[in-house]
């Protein structure tokens, strides 16, 4: 056994399941029980890590969850887990851990250069990345970043897919409690025994917090910690009670919705707990306060609760002897608990004048540590006389140790309180922010305040009191959701009395205090005492701006150790009092999650389900290019073997023009309009005339937004039977929708009308081309000649059997039919068509040849013509905005003069002067490509080479533009390149309309 | 993460479950209107600290469109009510006062 092995005790540890598992690769023995850094430490390891900046050699200093500096990355490969804290990691059988931020080795790290440049030049004080880095320019791309990302940061990413499943659980309780030691117990029983269903969260392995490790406290006549345990098998017991364990309160939101991460001992990886909650108890304890003296950073300095900890729970003595510097009595109790454990205690060192108690320990009042001493590890302290106004004063004692016990009082866990609006106020006695629920608490959907703090998080850190407190809590939840709760008395509690601390926010080293040593305040973002003040002479004087410059409560530690601590040492520099300077805002979550258990569920094909019409099938097993479009995926293009996707849009564009093509178009956005007003409905909604619409035939319509913008367009057909079926884009049909319940249900509540999204009910099949008559007339009995059913007509009927609607509409300028199935019969349609059509060439095509056939044409395409600030007078679609309807939506915003300024840029064609060459799609066109900074007169919308024309086509918004027929415009790229077009009509291809009249 | 309660079907649901559509009990300014009554429709919303009567649609729920009254600072809901109410209903009202903020 280890020296560091206690011979007996540690609450938590099995001591006959001994676990093995390696460290850096090294096998290291422990027990079942044992943290990772109780562990090592018992091992005799100290150095557990790196610091951020400085690479100054790191070891534990706190037991649990505020732990800053033993960062670890546990877990190999894909599921190797950085910045794991290793007083929360609990060891397994096989588990491997590595340290982080150093290079090549733990021991020997090249970065630790860093803290040799420091002494002599000021490159990491505060604000450094704003100062030291700023010139020359070009050395920030190639020198200091990359130098930079290589030595700063904590640990890396894993590599791979995540193996371990994550889960989501919703939860629902009257009374949430976070938090099971003494406070969160009481609070949880009261409201329990009440009848409240109860949820309590605990993030340690057992419930119980510090009366595990106090051996000082009694609670109903018997330790503290048979108490605790008697409470939770209680709660357990009962039926209206989850008691969780390994499971932090990570944040509380509004209305009482909290945010509970488990870390489950079997099961998933973690289980995202969401929980609503009617009230909510805090009790979330207190964290112990550094202290601010020279080298406070050395492995072997410790918070003294800490030392107290590794001693109770796992029987580890992480040093031999050992020196307690504190402002208080409570780090006596470390003194008394290493003294009984076998250490030998050196001295206490206390900075105030005179202390009420002692235990046959060297107890050295008004003096401070000035400084500590020490490679790798803690060698010795120097002690001083603290003299009235806070200086070192008379001669330097050194004393030999390999553990310091330090403590500056306790600082209530508010965290959570404050994640939801909850205020705090500064208590000058006992030195902390506590929370101030009469300033402000958080509430319910009811305005009710929903939210209680109990025992040390609200500032009550005698055992008494904050018993008092939880039971009172506990029982004012219950009551308040009319649980007949009444505050059992208290039991009796036996506990030492405490004489009040003195605060002590920076203990002075030798000589000048700002050269040379570190008064580290934040240990894990490597800020000092001497940044905070730098900061406060550059004028952050504000503890927001103050925090982000010096970085101080960064990172996972988020204020929990350094806060106080960095507020006292601003509020010196600036002569204001602490309650003055204020506290940064603590957000969520209390500690790191991880990013599965935010995912939980929702990841890998869960992320975004994806829509699929009734081919998709097909064309997965058909070469389909994919192109995501809003949830759908649709063929880009079907490539054959060998073929690019250039070559591959060209023959389907090819074979549209020529003999015929078959589209997937079942993505369009098909939404049914009926009832008596769906006329009048429609013309409020569309730019053009709907109600006029005959049955048995199609319109093309333009919707736009109040502003008068487009946003959406389609064919709309009018049924036989005098419904609506209106077409939207693919991704717009259910924004169309949403928009069209919207206006009924809010404004024109008075209009018979209904809306149903069909989008999904049926597949849409569009056959396009010179061919595409003579491939379908032999599939139906309906007559598809030009005198039977015209362009934009519609007929009903069966093809290949299959119960079908035909609409004659065209998006590519050929003679083209949609016909609509149902959508489980899509399939077996697409499949007679395409065999139908095999002896005439027809082949299926995709989006890229859909928008290439539509630009030949000139029509426009939602997305790239428009992007919000585009009416479709500048598309050149006045033809399709009513001038007799007294309104429309958009028709008053239309009114507004500068829509119809002659300086709008509006739509026209482009033609490249080289035809070969592409304009690159959004370039910009401007009026003189040499002037210093040219005049902006148009862009590039689409751009497409044309298989049909031979040549590249473009569409775009010029100023003026139709006025400029024939004009060769200028659009500057990039290395000093500069293309030119003409402009030309946007429709570049068959312009009397003639290949779609047939 | 809000909790409100959809007044047409009753369900009291996620805010995930809602989505907000701005301020309640604009007046609509269509062809015809004076450009700052209809600046007033279409740009110009109050953003009050305290009560705040807005739309939410119960739009993973039943569909429907409704307002509600809720504070802005403190979140309270004081009160939820189908939208083709033209004013908000007085009980509503009274809570507000009630809460000395009318």
């Amino acid at each position: 056994m280890s020296a560091h092995r206690l011979p007996s005790g540690g609450l938590l540890i099995d001591r006959a399941r001994p676990v093995e598992f390696r460290f850096n690769g090294k096998p290291v023995k422990g027990f079942a029980g044992d943290t990772l850094a109780a562990a090592l430490l018992a091992s005799g390891r100290t150095l557990m890590g790196r610091s951020f900046k400085y690479h100054r050699p790191r070891g534990v200093v706190a037991a649990g969850v505020e732990e800053p500096n033993a960062l670890m990355c546990v877990g190999e490969g894909p599921r190797a887990t950085p910045n794991q804290r290793a007083t929360m990691v609990e060891i397994a059988p096989g588990m491997s851990a590595r340290s982080q931020n150093h290079w090549p080795s733990l021991e020997w790290d090249v970065g630790a250069v860093n803290a040799a440049i420091a002494s002599v030049a000021p490159v990491f004080s505060a604000g450094f990345y704003y100062k030291t880095f700023l010139f020359p320019r070009i050395a920030w791309k190639h020198l200091y970043e990359p130098v930079i990302r290589q030595s700063a940061g904590l640990g890396p990413a894993p590599e791979g897919v995540d193996p371990d499943e994550y889960e989501h659980l919703h939860a629902f309780a009257d009374v949430l409690v976070i938090g099971a030691g003494m406070a969160g117990l009481a609070a949880a029983r009261g409201a329990a025994e009440a009848g409240a269903r109860v949820i309590v969260a605990e993030q340690a392995p057992r419930a119980g917090g510090r009366l595990l490790s106090e051996s000082d406290i009694e609670i109903g006549g018997m330790p503290g910690a048979d108490w605790a345990a008697g409470e939770a098998a209680a709660l357990a017991a009962m039926p209206n009670v989850t008691l969780l364990t390994r499971c932090q309160g990570a944040g509380l939101y509004d209305h009482g919705y909290a945010l509970l991460d488990e870390e489950p001992k079997e099961g998933p990886s973690r289980r995202l707990w969401r929980v609503r909650a009617k009230r909510i108890v805090i009790a979330t304890g207190a964290i112990e306060r550094p202290l601010a003296f020279a080298n406070n950073d050395l492995p072997g300095v410790m918070l003294a609760a800490a030392v107290r900890d590794f001693l109770a729970l796992w029987a580890v003595a992480p040093g031999r002897e050992i020196v307690v510097f504190a402002n208080n009595d409570d780090a006596y109790r470390t003194a008394l608990a290493a003294h009984r454990a076998g250490l030998t205690v050196k001295a206490v060192i206390d900075c105030r004048a005179e202390v009420a108690r002692a235990a046959g320990i060297a107890v050295r009042t008004g003096m401070i540590v000035a400084k500590a001493k020490g490679g790798k590890a803690l060698k010795s302290v120097l002690v001083a006389k603290r003299a009235a106004d806070g200086r070192v004063a008379g001669a330097l004692e050194e004393i030999g140790c390999d553990v310091l016990a330090m403590s500056g009082g306790w600082s209530p866990a508010v965290h959570l309180f404050s994640h939801c609006g909850g205020k705090l106020r500064w208590d000058e006695a006992q030195a902390m922010f506590r929370p101030a629920p009469e300033r402000g608490a958080p509430t319910g959907a009811d305005g009710e305040v929903n939210t209680f703090v109990a025992g040390a998080a609200n500032g009550l850190l005698s055992t008494a009191e904050g018993l008092a407190d939880a039971l009172a809590a506990g029982a004012r939840a219950a009551s308040d959701l009319g649980f007949s709760a009444v505050a059992a008395e208290a039991p009796a509690v036996a506990e030492p009395g405490m004489a009040p601390l003195q605060p002590l926010w920076f203990t002075p080293s030798v000589g000048k205090h700002a050269h040379g040593t570190k008064h580290f305040l934040d240990f894990q973002n490597d800020v000092t005492a001497a940044d905070v003040e730098l900061a406060a002479r550059e004028g952050y004087e504000s503890v927001e701006h103050a925090k982000r410059y010096t970085t101080l409560g960064m990172a996972t530690d988020q204020g929990k150790l350094s806060n106080i601590n960095g507020l006292a040492t601003l509020a010196n520099a600036l002569a204001a009092p602490i309650p003055e300077v204020g506290t940064t805002t603590f957000r969520p979550p209390w500690a790191p999650l991880s990013l599965g258990s935010i995912a939980g569920r929702d990841a890998g094909t869960l992320f975004k389900p994806v829509r699929r019409t009734p081919m998709h099938d097909w064309h997965e097993a058909n070469g389909a290019d994919w192109e995501p479009v809003g949830e759908w995926r649709r063929p880009f293009t079907y490539r054959r073997a060998g073929e690019s996707r250039e070559a591959s849009v060209t023959r389907e564009v090819s074979a549209v023009r020529e003999a015929a093509g078959i589209l997937d178009a079942s993505t369009l956005g098909k939404l049914l309009v009926t009832g008596p007003d769906a006329g009048r409905f429609l013309d409020l909604l569309y730019t053009n005339m709907m109600s006029t619409l005959k049955p048995g035939a199609c319109r093309y319509g333009l919707m736009c937004n109040e502003n008068g913008f487009l946003f959406d367009d389609g064919v709309v057909a009018r049924l036989p039977n005098g419904d609506f079926l209106c077409h939207t884009t693919t991704g717009g049909a259910e924004r169309v929708h949403g928009w069209m319940e919207e206006w009924l249900q809010t404004e024109w509540p008075e209009l018979k009308v209904y809306v149903a999204n069909l989008t999904e009910q049926f597949a849409q099949i569009a056959v396009a081309g010179p061919k595409a008559r003579e491939i379908l007339q032999p599939l139906t009995a309906m007559d598809l000649s030009a005198a039977a059913l015209p362009f934009m007509g519609i007929a009903e009927g069966e093809m290949a059997g299959i119960p079908v609607r035909l609409f004659r509409i065209s998006f590519s300028g050929e003679l083209s039919y949609e016909i609509a199935a149902p959508a489980h019969r899509g399939r077996a349609l697409w499949d007679a068509i395409r065999e139908a059509g095999a002896g005439q060439g027809i082949q299926p095509y995709g989006t890229e040849a859909l928008h290439v056939l539509r630009a030949e044409k000139g029509f426009i395409m939602i997305g790239d013509e428009t992007d919000g600030t585009v009416t479709p007078q500048d598309l050149g679609l006045s033809w399709a905005v009513s001038k007799k309807k007294a309104d429309f939506i958009g028709k008053r915003a239309q009114e507004r003069p500068f829509l119809s300024h002659p300086e709008r840029e509006r739509l026209v064609g482009l033609e490249t002067l080289e035809p070969g060459k592409r304009l690159p799609d959004g370039a910009y066109a401007v009026a003189d490509p040499a002037a210093k900074t040219p005049e902006v007169i148009g862009r590039v919308t689409s751009s497409y080479m044309s298989p049909t024309l031979g040549r590249a086509i473009a569409l775009g918004l010029v100023k003026r533009g139709p006025e400029r027929m024939g004009e060769v415009i200028s659009f500057p790229l990039e290395k000093g390149e500069v293309m030119k077009a003409r402009i030309v009509d946007p429709v570049f291809y068959d312009k009397e309309g003639a290949r779609q009249n047939v | 993460m809000l909790l409100i309660t959809c007044p047409h079907c009753g369900v009291s649901g996620e805010e995930t479950e809602f989505a907000p559509g701005g301020e309640a009990h604009l007046k609509r300014f269509g062809p015809g209107s004076e450009e700052g009554e209809f600046a007033g429709y279409l740009f110009y919303r109050k953003n009050p600290k305290g009560p705040h009567f807005e739309r939410w649609r119960h739009a993973y729920g039943c569909g429907k469109w409704f307002h509600v009254a809720r504070d802005t600072v403190t979140l309270e809901i004081f009160g939820a009510y189908k939208a083709t109410e033209t004013a908000p209903p007085q009980e509503i009202l009274d809570r507000i006062a009630a809460r000395g903020k009318a």
